[in-house]
């Protein structure tokens, strides 16, 4: 039998989705006790929500002061301390997680297998490689441990309903002081999360400018979508860094995705590809974006977004 | 800071699009151009840059691979690096292994900084800097963006999900960086002919004393599923009943 250990993923408040979807993943590996285990300074409510998880047996509450914010060198330790009783650790593949699993990794004297987009057995796994444009499979030694992040976008959420208990934990080890945090510079939004978001309207360098990639805002809120870009856009200034979407940013998987004005270098394709459907209008009839696309119209995005705004609407 | 440590992995160059072999033992590298690693680039740029500021006095550049990944130590060299240092091993390492070998260095030159890519572009696994920071007890900072150091200590800012991360940390530390960092030099001519008479030093994991880690097994690789080609639209009313005859409005 597999006992598994999630490291949930929160921003202090709310649990993100990558924690559901790690159970999803966990759940895979076939005869799996679940655990869910919660660093913050104060996680009840976070502990609530992990406990509502489907299929999660137990979660561990591991509140200190020191865990308010998720310092990689801080948190690594006491996941270690805690792996002793699991045979698997599991964090998602977001930036949190691949900062924390490799130095949990590494305590614990054994590799990590990153991105696990598919589960074949309890020790076998499928991960992408070179971007995306090869997919190896690893199998991971009986008796090794195993410490491994989850691709979230190749795994769907966790059902909500459930009642897992609750119990605190306080992992015996020492916490380093040599990092701090200091602060997070955010961009407050009231549109849906891109990586969760069933809708996604990316732009590209073609928007021309920050001002022009209003247009872009306007459509998304239009049809309740998140807003996303291509690197161009961002090294461009257009939108901030965490707009991107690609293999340098962020891997996303919509139920449905438009590109405008995007030409479709692979390392944006690399971040769309398990979208559901997935529309692009550009100029350029040639663009590689029209090769991945479901939907494909060769125009002009500033009279294309216009129309198709006030046509949906009505 | 008397020295800076970067390392250096040589890659298919990242322009070259990557295709599987038909038997599943790997990827074409025949004939395929290789280079340095483009974070591995940004983090020596940077690592240069320190020193230009005269923030810190020696720059090594160090690489675990094969023979041929002499090539890209010596651009490298021709970048700005003070020397180089060649770990001579030609099976693939596993990241814990490669945090062990630079552990070893790091016992041997004591530096003050280590500044590698986030991940390396051809197994994108991204773990080496995190597990060397673990095995050194020392901090990381992982996706810097940008990178200030003061008297014993640096404040790092760190791509994230959700936005900018800023945070501070003692050193010695590791730093990997991302895209935004910098942007790399280009090689002048000169600079490659001096190259060749700055000091590369080749050694091996036996003579370090590096206990290689193993426990995950490749098993095969496989090209990815193609998506089915889709259908072009010749206006936007086209558009709108595509969607609409796929349900999604």
């Amino acid at each position: 039998m597999s006992r598994i250990l999630i490291i949930a993923e929160h921003d202090g408040e709310t649990l993100n989705p990558s924690t559901a979807k790690c159970v999803t993943c966990a759940a895979g590996l076939g005869n799996a006790e679940i655990d869910v285990v919660v660093f913050a300074a104060d996680g009840k409510a976070l502990c609530e929500q992990a406990a509502a998880l489907k299929g999660v047996v137990r979660v561990l509450r591991a509140d200190r002061p020191e865990n308010k914010q998720p310092l990689a060198a801080v948190l690594a330790p006491q996941v270690a301390a805690l792996a002793a009783d699991y045979t698997h650790v599991l964090g998602p593949s977001s930036t949190f997680g691949k900062d924390l699993m490799p130095r949990v990794a590494a305590l614990l004297q054994t590799n990590q297998v990153s991105d696990i987009m598919q589960v074949l057995g309890s020790h076998e796994f499928r991960r992408p490689i070179y971007a995306g444009n090869a997919i190896l499979t690893v199998k991971v030694a009986d008796d090794s441990k195993v410490v491994a992040t989850v691709r979230i976008a190749s795994f769907q959420a966790a059902e909500g309903g459930g009642a897992a208990a609750v119990e605190s934990v306080s992992p015996d080890c020492d916490i380093p002081t040599h990092s701090r945090y200091v602060r997070l510079e955010t961009q407050a939004s009231d549109r849906p999360d891109l990586q969760t978001a069933a809708r996604v309207v990316s732009g590209g360098r073609a928007l021309g400018s920050a001002e022009k990639f209003k247009l872009i805002y306007d459509f998304a809120d239009s049809i309740g979508a998140s807003v996303g870009a291509s690197r161009a856009a961002v090294d461009a200034g257009y939108v901030p860094n965490d707009m991107q979407v690609g293999q340098t940013g962020k891997i996303i998987a919509p139920d449905l995705y438009f590109a405008f004005g995007i030409s479709g270098a692979i390392q944006h394709l690399t971040g769309i590809k398990d979208a559901g459907t997935i529309v692009a209008v550009n100029k350029d009839a040639e663009a590689p974006i029209f090769e991945v696309a479901d939907i494909g119209l060769v125009g002009d995005l500033f009279e294309v977004i216009p129309e198709l705004q006030k046509k949906l609407a009505s | 800071m008397e020295k800076i440590l970067v390392g250096i992995k040589r890659v298919i160059d990242y322009n070259v699009r990557v295709r599987v072999k038909p038997d599943g033992s790997g990827v074409v590298t025949d004939g395929v151009k290789m280079s340095i690693n483009p974070f591995d680039e940004i983090a020596l740029e940077e690592a240069l840059r320190i020193r230009e500021r005269g923030e810190a006095s020696e720059i090594i550049v160090v690489s675990i691979g094969s023979d041929a990944a002499q090539q890209q130590l010596r651009t490298a060299l021709a970048m700005g690096a003070d020397r180089a240092i060649l770990v001579k091993e030609d099976d693939a390492m596993s990241p814990l292994s490669l945090a062990r070998t630079f552990m070893r260095l790091i016992e041997k030159e004591s530096p003050e900084l280590i500044i590698m890519g986030k991940q390396a572009i051809d197994d994108d696994n991204g773990q080496t800097g995190q597990m060397l920071a673990a095995l050194w007890g020392r901090p990381q900072a992982t996706s810097a963006s940008k990178l200030e150091l003061g008297q014993g200590k640096a404040t790092v800012t760190r791509e994230v999900d959700a936005g900018l991360e800023i945070i501070e940390v003692d050193l010695p530390a590791v730093i990997t960086v991302d895209l935004r960092l910098n942007e790399p030099r280009y090689v002048k001519l000169p600079d490659i002919m001096k190259a060749k008479r700055k000091p590369l030093d080749i050694t091996s994991l036996e003579e370090l004393g590096v206990t290689r880690s193993g426990g995950i097994t490749p098993v095969s690789i496989a090209a990815p599923q193609e998506r089915s080609k889709g259908v072009m639209v010749e206006d936007v009313d086209g558009l709108v009943q595509a969607l609409k005859s796929k349900g999604m409005f």
